[in-house]
């Protein structure tokens, strides 16, 4: 284990990519804004006066044009990572990912290879409203050929991002945009394998999985309940940690999945499944989900605040199905709304 | 008639009221960094400084059955079209009393009494919406037309192409407005767009075109009811490109240091608001001392519009969960 540094998430991402571009000549950014502003969240600060123009690119406002000329580049031997502003916006260039870049070895016979990587900044908590706040990781997420990864922390940041640069394939990275300016320390040695979870806290009682900033939200809610929670990080949303996250779930026999999105079609509805469908037996509690209730991200800053898990609701609903081993109700069950 | 039609009725009627417009707005936005300031603003805003003339112009011509898309630098077109401030103000601090009771913000502001659909914080994403709003027009056989306002950033992505395509071989009751005002986000138009005259590209649409000065408030009149009556009387869309410029930076956070020395104050010469006092002062309908008076009055309105803003109720937690579906019903 080297030593470690302290910078912030942002810091984290910069250091990456500059890494990766130091190590690697193929390697390129594009996205609007990224080149002489240095990133709309300051994530490509120092890249255009070390890498210089060609390989670091501002763009128009055109997201279907260029992130179809990572597939294109990429499938020629390129590494280009491209810049999605916001994650909403991939809406407008959706194609060039799922259908183009995620089929391409498959259609190729195996031939192709896509090694690009689509950034985009994600999550509610801001004040930017239902079209800038979403996370919609189930955009991308049951697309076979396209791996998704989600940093909760500045070092899941720097070592996800070398790791999904490195990948042959494509790889999208949901950066949530909250955390963005947080401190942490960094080892740029560690690697962080795609589709392997964090452990981040041992425990025996419950195992919490949580993905982005659930992950600080699930910490604080563990040292809430007084329990002692196995916390995993699950880091990769495709392919998932089945074998990490099982074992787990095996070892404590209960498992509560912490989600930033809509309760309907959640990342988290797979890994309950599959703990409930292989472990049913071994349980000793209904798994089940906190999620955001099925509805936009509100603007308010009161009702934003309640819209996503918080660590005090996560942690009654902890505690209430460690007495019970039954499913709690959402608070918005217990207001009575819906 | 309601406050806010009456509002609208106004700007329709008379010049001195279309230059109170364009002081409420520039109050309205100059009041904005300050409310953020104080913490009883949050998240983000775009301000509309330099381009009252634009916002207000339209609002003139059109009529409130008339359909608008616009964008998230949507509060001089929101006013203008109408809106009260409280409506406005209210939904950017977040307040019951706002337009989309606080649960919309800053970027998303609307009122279909007006004629103004919920403006698209996604770039492009107002074009095609008005494009099916004039195709609307088109089969019912009415008189009304749509105009989608929208930035000149727009103009690289797919929606603005396939949109004026559309609407061209179908010949839309529909305006088209480039509201070019210099950049998007951080970056000069001539970072990301090789032509900077944006209207030309209408001609691969074979849609009538041109440019305006969108600093004048006469000058956009004239151009903006040339292109309504074109497509009230069934000539179709056309692409009208304002020639504009922001005055502030991009949003909150953007202190806009990146623009090259002396632009901003070339085109402050030109301020919107100047050339209008210069012109009705010319005209005799107002004089230094009735300016004064507006300003001063307008003043002390804003001041009251914050308070009542801030007075205005916090949503409740039911109305997170409110307008996503209308209530279940079977058959037509
Ligand atoms: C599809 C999409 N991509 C990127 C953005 C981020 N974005 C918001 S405003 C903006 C600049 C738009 O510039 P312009 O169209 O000129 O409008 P202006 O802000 O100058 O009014 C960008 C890139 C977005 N909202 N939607
Ligand atoms: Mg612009």
């Amino acid at each position: 284990m080297g030593t470690t540094t302290p910078m912030r998430f942002r810091q984290a991402i910069v250091s990456a990519l500059a890494d990766e571009m130091r190590a690697d000549s193929t390697v390129m950014l594009f996205g609007e804004d990224v080149a002489e502003a240095e990133g709309p969240f300051k994530t490509s600060e120092g890249l255009l006066a070390e890498f210089g123009p060609l390989r670091i690119r501002d763009t128009p406002i055109s997201e279907m044009g260029f992130t179809g000329a990572a597939v294109g580049a990429a499938i020629m031997g390129m590494k280009p990572v491209v810049e999605i502003m916001f994650m909403e916006f991939l809406g407008v260039a959706l194609d060039q990912l799922v259908t183009e870049a995620a089929k391409m070895r498959y259609l190729s016979n195996g031939k192709l290879s896509v090694p690009m990587v689509v950034r985009a900044s994600v999550g509610s908590g801001l004040g930017f409203g239902c079209q800038h706040s979403q996370t919609l990781e189930n955009w991308v997420a049951a697309t076979p050929g396209l791996k998704v990864v989600c940093p909760s922390d500045a070092q899941s940041a720097y070592s996800l991002m070398r790791a999904s640069i490195q990948d042959p394939d494509p790889v999208m990275i949901l950066e949530p945009r909250i955390l963005y300016a947080e401190r942490g320390e960094v080892d740029t040695s560690l690697s962080l394998p795609i589709g392997k979870a964090r452990v981040l806290r041992k425990g025996i009682d419950i195992t919490v999985v949580a993905l982005g900033q659930m992950v600080n939200v699930a910490r604080n809610a563990i040292e809430k309940s007084g329990l002692d929670v196995e916390l995993i990080d699950l880091a990769t949303v495709v392919p998932w940690d089945r074998e990490g996250v099982l074992a787990s779930v095996k070892k404590t026999g209960r498992l509560v999945v912490v989600e930033e999105a809509p309760k309907s079609g959640g990342w988290g509805s797979e890994i309950v499944a599959a703990a409930t469908s292989e472990l049913f037996s071994q349980l000793k509690g209904a798994p089940f989900r906190i999620t955001t209730p099925d509805v936009p991200v509100p603007y308010s800053g009161v009702l934003e605040a309640r819209f996503v898990p918080t660590a005090d609701d996560v942690a009654r609903q902890l505690i209430e199905s460690f007495k019970s081993g039954t499913s709690p109700k959402s608070w918005w069950e217990l207001e009575g709304l819906k | 008639m309601s406050v806010e039609l009456k509002r609208r009725k106004a700007v329709q009627e008379d010049s001195v009221a279309q230059y109170e417009r364009m002081i409420e707005i520039r109050e309205f936005e100059e009041q904005i960094n300050g409310l953020f300031a104080a913490g009883l603003i949050r998240g983000t805003t775009h301000l509309c400084l330099g381009q009252e003339a634009l916002a207000v112009g339209l609002a003139s011509v059109l009529r409130p059955t008339d359909i608008v898309s616009a964008t998230y630098r949507g509060h001089g077109i929101a006013l203008a079209l109408g809106l009260s401030p409280e409506a406005v103000l209210g939904e950017i601090m977040g307040k019951t009393i706002g337009c989309c009771g606080g649960v919309g913000g800053s970027m998303h502001l609307s009122n279909m009494d007006l004629g103004l659909l919920p403006t698209s914080a996604i770039i492009g994403g107002g074009m095609p919406i008005a494009a099916g709003a004039a195709l609307s027009f088109q089969v019912r056989k009415t008189d009304d037309v749509a105009v989608a306002v929208f930035g000149d950033g727009a103009a690289n992505i797919g929606a603005f192409h396939e949109t004026l395509n559309l609407a061209s071989i179908w010949n839309l009751p529909v305006v088209f407005i480039c509201d070019n005002n210099v950049y998007g986000e951080y970056s000069r138009i001539n970072i990301t767009t090789p032509i900077e005259d944006l209207h030309m590209r209408a001609d691969s649409y074979n849609m009538p075109h041109f440019s305006l000065d969108g600093m004048d408030i006469g000058v956009v009149q004239k151009g903006v009811t040339e292109a309504v009556n074109r497509a009230r009387s069934g000539g179709g869309p056309t692409l009208i490109e304002a020639k504009t410029y922001r005055f502030a930076g991009h949003s909150r956070a953007d202190q806009a240091l990146y623009r090259p020395e002396g632009e901003l104050e070339k085109w402050q010469k030109r301020d919107p608001i100047k050339l209008t006092e210069e012109s009705l002062v010319a005209s005799g309908a107002l004089n230094a001392e009735k300016i004064a008076k507006i300003q001063s009055d307008m003043k002390a309105t804003i001041e009251k519009v914050v308070a009542t803003c801030q007075a205005s109720p916090e949503p409740n937690l039911a109305s997170m969960f409110q307008n996503i579906f209308t209530p279940a019903k079977v058959g037509r």
